[in-house]
């Protein structure tokens, strides 16, 4: 365990280092809060209540999709590029040799870069979006309590789907395509663009379903507390359901993919 | 081994450079430089395709949210479905084509921290053109055909009435915009030189400024508006000229004429962009390593 705190610990650190990086994403983050913003206040305009929101939650929503956008890896990033790499150039049996779980490995290192990004590129997003617009802001401290446990495990099942992703690589070499389909719909089914309640129809009866509502949806409807009391434990369920699930697929592939691995580059 | 031998010898002559100017000298560069990362492209033609069409379709998401949205609405900031999607298309055609030429700008930033800029810079070829040619993606071709489409939809359901003003209006409002969107790419590399890891700034002028011009402009606050229209002149892309084609009126207080002002606008953008970048390229001191 000390192990993969360490790596944790050391994910952390190192997307701490860039600095201006992170200035950088805030402010692009901010810009883009601003944006979508301005464009919900016109929706909800017309139509007030709206996927069951009001105006002050839909801006929340908004300020939340900021604020997770990268925790939750919603447009990919973090370690699959580099997993992916050393599968191509065959690295990876290096990996393999080494006296710890590859899973766990890469897994304790995402959730060193998430909290990073939660706090490096959440906090600053969210209070700018808190002065410049009537936000929603939970008063108990159970509920951010509730909202932490909910993105951490939105976390877990996001790195889920992108450990898969990643795996692809042992068969397709490069997996750029598997890559963007995968950010394609993370975008796209986390609510990401619109909240996932506007979908109409089958559409936003799937996206409910499917794994990455539990990125933003999920945490964003703990945040602005539509779940009444057991509702939270559900919504837990479903999102530990798809975490365990997916860490478990990710587990069977890596041992068909470690049983045919033809190392590259000898 | 003996195409490759018919290659060599069917390669062309290497290129000399007289005394033509340095624009000429530069496009020409550009065109050579593309030329080869096309090549380089259509040796993986499947991972074209399919990168091609995840392009396209990332870009269509954008609109099916706006689609969604009006699932639920008739009008958003006064301002229907058609109408949107003329900002829409012209905008993100516009942007598209200056992503196609210079999106790959945002990549200088790797270059600078890593030292690798100092092979550009001695070659004989200006460095902006092998910048902006550097790892040409095609792929972005996407877009463009995203956008086009979007704004075909948009031509075909509006009801205008056309003069011929209003129809030279489309293609100075796309190639003019593209200009001013190609200028910012240039202005936020130009600023890599200084903040190496700062290509995210870029992005929230770049893609930013398309997603924003790509709602009607009733939608945001007055003093963001003024920012687009006065600071970085990002209206002038799409906003100002497509409301005079759709007979609307600017939430500023702007003369009519205003509308034809986009290509002074893009020339002025251009001469500003040139200044920003050499600066920026003069300031380079390379890695100390």
């Amino acid at each position: 365990m000390r192990l993969y705190a360490v790596v944790a610990a050391g994910g952390f650190r190192r997307y701490a280092t860039y600095r201006v990086a992170t200035l950088a994403g805030v402010f692009t983050n901010t810009v883009f809060g601003f944006i979508m913003a301005y464009t919900y206040i016109a929706l909800w305009d017309e139509r007030p209540q709206l996927g069951g929101y009001d105006m002050s939650q839909a801006l929340t929503y908004v300020w939340l999709g900021q604020a997770l956008l990268m925790t939750c890896a919603m447009m990919g990033g973090g370690f699959e590029d580099e997993l992916m790499e050393r599968i191509r150039t065959g690295d990876i049996a290096v990996d393999l040799y080494r006296p710890a779980d590859l899973q766990l490995w890469w897994l304790a290192g995402d959730l060193g870069r998430a909290a990073f990004h939660l706090l490096g590129r959440g906090i600053v997003p969210m209070v700018l979006g808190a002065l410049a617009f009537d936000l929603a802001i939970p008063r108990s401290p159970w509920t951010w309590l509730a909202f932490l446990v909910s993105v951490g495990l939105g976390v877990v099942v996001s790195f889920g789907v992108r450990y898969l992703v990643a795996l692809s690589a042992f068969w397709l070499m490069d997996g750029a395509g598997a890559m963007q389909i995968a950010w394609l719909a993370g975008l796209f089914f986390s609510g990401m663009m619109l909240p996932l309640t506007l979908f109409p129809g089958w559409l936003g009866e799937l996206a409910r379903v499917l794994p990455w509502s539990s990125l933003l949806q999920v945490p964003a409807d703990v945040f602005l507390g539509t779940y009444a009391g057991w509702d939270v434990v559900r919504a837990y369920a479903f999102q530990g359901g798809w975490a365990v699930a997916l860490l478990l697929a990710g587990r069977m592939l890596q041992s068909v993919a470690t049983r045919r691995v033809v190392v590259q580059g000898g | 081994m003996a195409e490759i031998q018919a290659e060599r010898t069917a390669a062309p002559p290497p290129v000399v450079f007289s005394e033509r100017s340095r624009l000429v000298e530069g496009v020409r560069a550009y065109g050579l430089i593309v030329a080869m990362w096309l090549r380089s492209t259509m040796a993986y033609r499947a991972s074209f395709v399919m990168t091609t069409v995840g392009n396209f379709v990332s870009t269509a998401f954008d609109f099916v949210t706006i689609m969604l949205m009006f699932a639920h609405v008739d009008v958003l900031g006064g301002f229907t479905l058609p109408e949107v999607a003329l900002l829409y298309g012209t905008s993100a055609t516009a942007f598209g084509l200056a992503d196609l030429v210079l999106g790959s700008m945002d990549r200088l930033g790797r270059r600078v921290r890593d030292g690798t800029l100092d092979t550009l810079l001695v070659r004989p070829v200006p460095v902006l053109a092998q910048v902006a040619a550097d790892r040409f993606a095609l792929r972005r071709l996407g877009r463009i055909t995203q956008g086009l489409l979007v704004l075909g939809y948009a031509l075909v359901t509006l009801d205008i009435a056309w003069t011929p003003v209003k129809v030279l209006m489309l293609p100075m409002m796309v190639l003019s915009g593209a200009a001013i969107f190609g200028a910012v790419f240039v202005v936020g590399a130009a600023f890599q030189f200084y903040a190496q890891d700062a290509s995210e700034v870029q992005n929230a002028f770049t893609y930013g400024g398309t997603t924003m011009l790509q709602y009607p402009p009733t939608v945001f606050a007055k003093d963001l508006v003024r920012g687009v229209t006065f600071v970085v002149p990002l209206a002038f892309v799409s906003w100002l000229p497509a409301l005079y084609v759709l007979g609307r009126d600017y939430p500023l207080d702007l003369p009519r004429w205003v509308a034809g002002l986009p290509p002074v606008v893009a020339a002025g953008c251009w001469v500003l962009a040139g200044l920003a970048w050499r600066v920026g390229l003069r300031s380079y001191r390379s890695t100390g390593s």
